[in-house]
This record gives C-alpha cells, sequence and structure tokens, in this order.
C-alpha cells in the first residue's frame, strides 16, 4: 500500500458522522409525518381539554388542521359551541 | 390471540424477505403457528428463499378472487409443520390486490395462526400499503446507510397514519430491525452506529443482525436462514429478535462469526 492509499483511506474515515448530520438535516426539513401527526392529535387532546373547563363542547366538533406552506404554516382550530 | 406483523422498510434490497423467513421460522420453530405472506405481487421471492419455489399452485390473487380456498393455496414447510406460506402471484398485476380482498384473508388467518407475517414488497404504493394496512405491528428493516433511514423514516410515517390501527386512534407497535451491520466499519467511523440510527428514528430496538455470508448461503439453498446454520451469527440474532417480538426480555448483544471476522481482518490487511 503506498502512502497515498493510506492518506485517501484515512480521508474516507469519520464518514459515518457526516452521513448521520446529513440524515437528522433532512429528516427535519422534510417535516418528520410521525411527529407531525402526534403533534396534531396532542394539540387536539389538549384543546378540547381547555374548552371543556369552560364550556361543554362535544370532542367530536372540535377540529385541529395544520396548513404545512413553504415558508408559513397555519394552524386553524375550528371549535362548535352548542347555543 | 393471533399477531399480524408487517416486515417492512420502504428501501429494497434491506432483507425484508429474509428477515420474513428467518422470524417466521424461528417463531415456528419456538412452538407457535405461523403464516409468511407474500404481498410482492408480480416479484414474489420468499417462496424462493424458504425453498418452496417448486410447490406453489395457487396463490394470495387465487384466493382474493375465490377461485381457491385459502387451504388450498397454503403450502406447508418441509422443515416445520407449523410454518406455512401464503405466495404471492407471479404473473398477475398488483392490482389484482384489493382492500376488501386482503381484509379478508388477514381475517381468515388470523383465526387459525398465532402469527401472520406479511412480507412487503419495496416501495409505498398499493401493495407495501395493503402490506401494513392490517398491521397489529411492524418490523421496520432498516440497513445502517443513508437512503435505508430515510425511507424508514417515511414508512414509519405512513405505519402511524395509514393503517387500520392508526385510523382508529390505536398505535402499530413498531421496532426497528438494524441488518447488515458491520461493527468493525462502525467502530472506525466507516458506518452509521446503531446509537446512530437509533437517534435518528427513534424506535425501540428489535435486533441487529450482522452483516454475514451465511445470509447469501442460506438463500442459495432456500432455507431461512435461522434454519440453514443456527448457530450462525445471523441466526443468533434473529432468534433473539423473535424472543423479543414475544415478549421476552434479551439483553441486547450483536452476535458475530468470530472466525469471520478474524478471517474479514486478514483479507483486509492481505488486500
Amino acid at each position: 500500500m503506498s502512502i497515498f492509499n493510506w492518506f485517501k483511506r484515512k480521508g474516507r474515515r469519520g464518514s459515518a458522522p457526516v452521513a448521520r448530520d446529513r440524515l437528522k438535516v433532512l429528516l427535519e426539513h422534510e417535516g418528520r409525518r410521525r411527529l407531525k401527526s402526534d403533534l396534531l392529535g396532542q394539540l387536539r387532546g389538549e384543546i378540547v381539554a381547555v374548552i371543556c373547563r369552560h364550556v361543554t363542547v362535544e370532542p367530536e366538533n372540535v377540529q385541529v388542521k395544520m396548513n404545512r406552506g413553504a415558508t408559513v404554516s397555519t394552524l386553524a382550530i375550528d371549535i362548535e359551541i352548542p347555543a | 390471540m393471533a399477531k399480524v406483523l408487517v416486515v417492512t422498510s420502504g428501501k429494497g434490497g434491506v432483507g425484508k424477505t429474509t428477515s420474513t423467513a428467518a422470524l417466521g421460522a424461528a417463531l415456528a420453530q419456538s412452538g407457535s403457528t405461523v403464516a409468511v405472506v407474500d404481498f410482492d405481487v408480480g416479484l414474489r421471492n420468499l417462496d424462493l428463499v424458504m425453498g418452496a419455489e417448486r410447490r406453489v399452485v395457487f396463490d394470495f390473487i387465487n384466493v382474493i378472487q375465490g377461485t381457491v380456498k385459502l387451504s388450498q393455496a397454503l403450502i406447508r414447510d418441509r422443515r416445520l409443520d407449523t410454518l406455512w406460506l401464503l405466495p404471492a402471484s407471479q404473473t398477475r398485476d398488483k392490482d389484482a390486490l384489493t382492500a376488501d380482498g386482503v381484509a379478508r384473508v388477514i381475517a381468515q388467518l388470523r383465526q387459525t395462526f398465532d402469527w401472520v407475517i406479511c412480507d412487503s414488497p419495496a416501495g409505498i404504493e398499493r401493495g407495501a400499503m395493503l402490506a401494513m394496512r392490517h398491521a397489529d405491528a411492524a418490523v421496520i428493516v432498516t440497513n445502517p446507510e443513508v437512503s435505508s433511514v430515510r425511507d424508514s423514516d417515511r414508512i414509519i410515517g405512513l405505519l402511524d397514519a395509514k393503517t387500520e390501527k392508526a385510523e382508529k386512534g390505536e398505535r402499530v407497535e413498531k421496532h426497528l430491525l438494524i441488518t447488515r451491520y458491520d461493527a468493525v466499519r462502525a467502530g472506525k467511523g466507516e458506518m452509521l452506529s446503531i446509537e446512530d440510527v437509533l437517534d435518528i428514528l427513534s424506535l425501540p430496538l428489535l435486533g441487529v443482525v450482522p452483516e454475514s455470508q451465511e445470509v447469501l448461503c442460506a438463500s442459495n439453498i432456500g432455507a431461512p436462514v435461522t434454519l440453514c446454520n443456527a448457530s450462525s451469527a445471523p441466526a443468533r440474532a434473529y432468534c433473539d429478535a423473535m424472543r423479543r417480538l414475544k415478549g421476552e426480555n434479551v439483553p441486547m448483544t450483536i452476535p458475530s462469526d468470530s472466525k469471520h471476522l478474524f478471517g474479514k481482518l486478514f483479507r483486509r490487511r492481505a488486500a
């Protein structure tokens, strides 16, 4: 093995941390769907709990929707309160 | 109570079929009745890996279309009489797999077997979605490599959204199975480590199957790796994974073929 090959080998070493960092950035950017779905479920549960402390609502009349855009995302909460 | 398990990954070639055969055989050997179901319509291979390719007469699509009864399409393993295979169709189009038909067959299998293991095709299209549809639990097969990890992340998202359980507001129990792991390369920082993959995917680890020549050897002869050479490193890894699936508390070790490891080091030096 020539000394140049030795350097090449060294350069290739430690590529795993690069892979890990690239993946972390990528998956963050792609918006991990499972976290998103958990987030919505969690938000919905907590919102229902807060509303129910003050007014009587049917849990199925609480809609929580998230629209993800390129630069901005919106959270729409629609609660039907009986008259 | 039957348990439906999907073996999935998104990416192709990571070891879904190998893992389905190995876990199925290990479960059957432990005394459970097991049906392994090939969902890869048009590209079936589970029959080949299990060594039953010449015994396929009827298939999953024939059962769905009502041409034959389920019992006529199921093939009993020659080595383990509690292990059965439902082969996919090789000639039909994947659209022949209908949602209603799959639901019916899975419900029927649930009545007869302790475990129903669905071998998913690669990708996220019809076959893959139907394979995970009725799952109680999922084994996500991942190689320590960027594209496989990314695809696993995608599949995890689908398991949390598009399965029957998810739609009822329940959770599919998810397990991560890392395959083709090379401890030497990971130790040198050349391959994602187990910790890296767990950190990124944050799933409970079912097992780590080391890269081994035994896997190819087993598929060459048409035997699940757990039956081909039960003392080999991958066979031990799959057996441990099987016990964890059954709820046993098995300490996590990464088996290695020490002889093999030595040979590898030797070859590396010689190169």
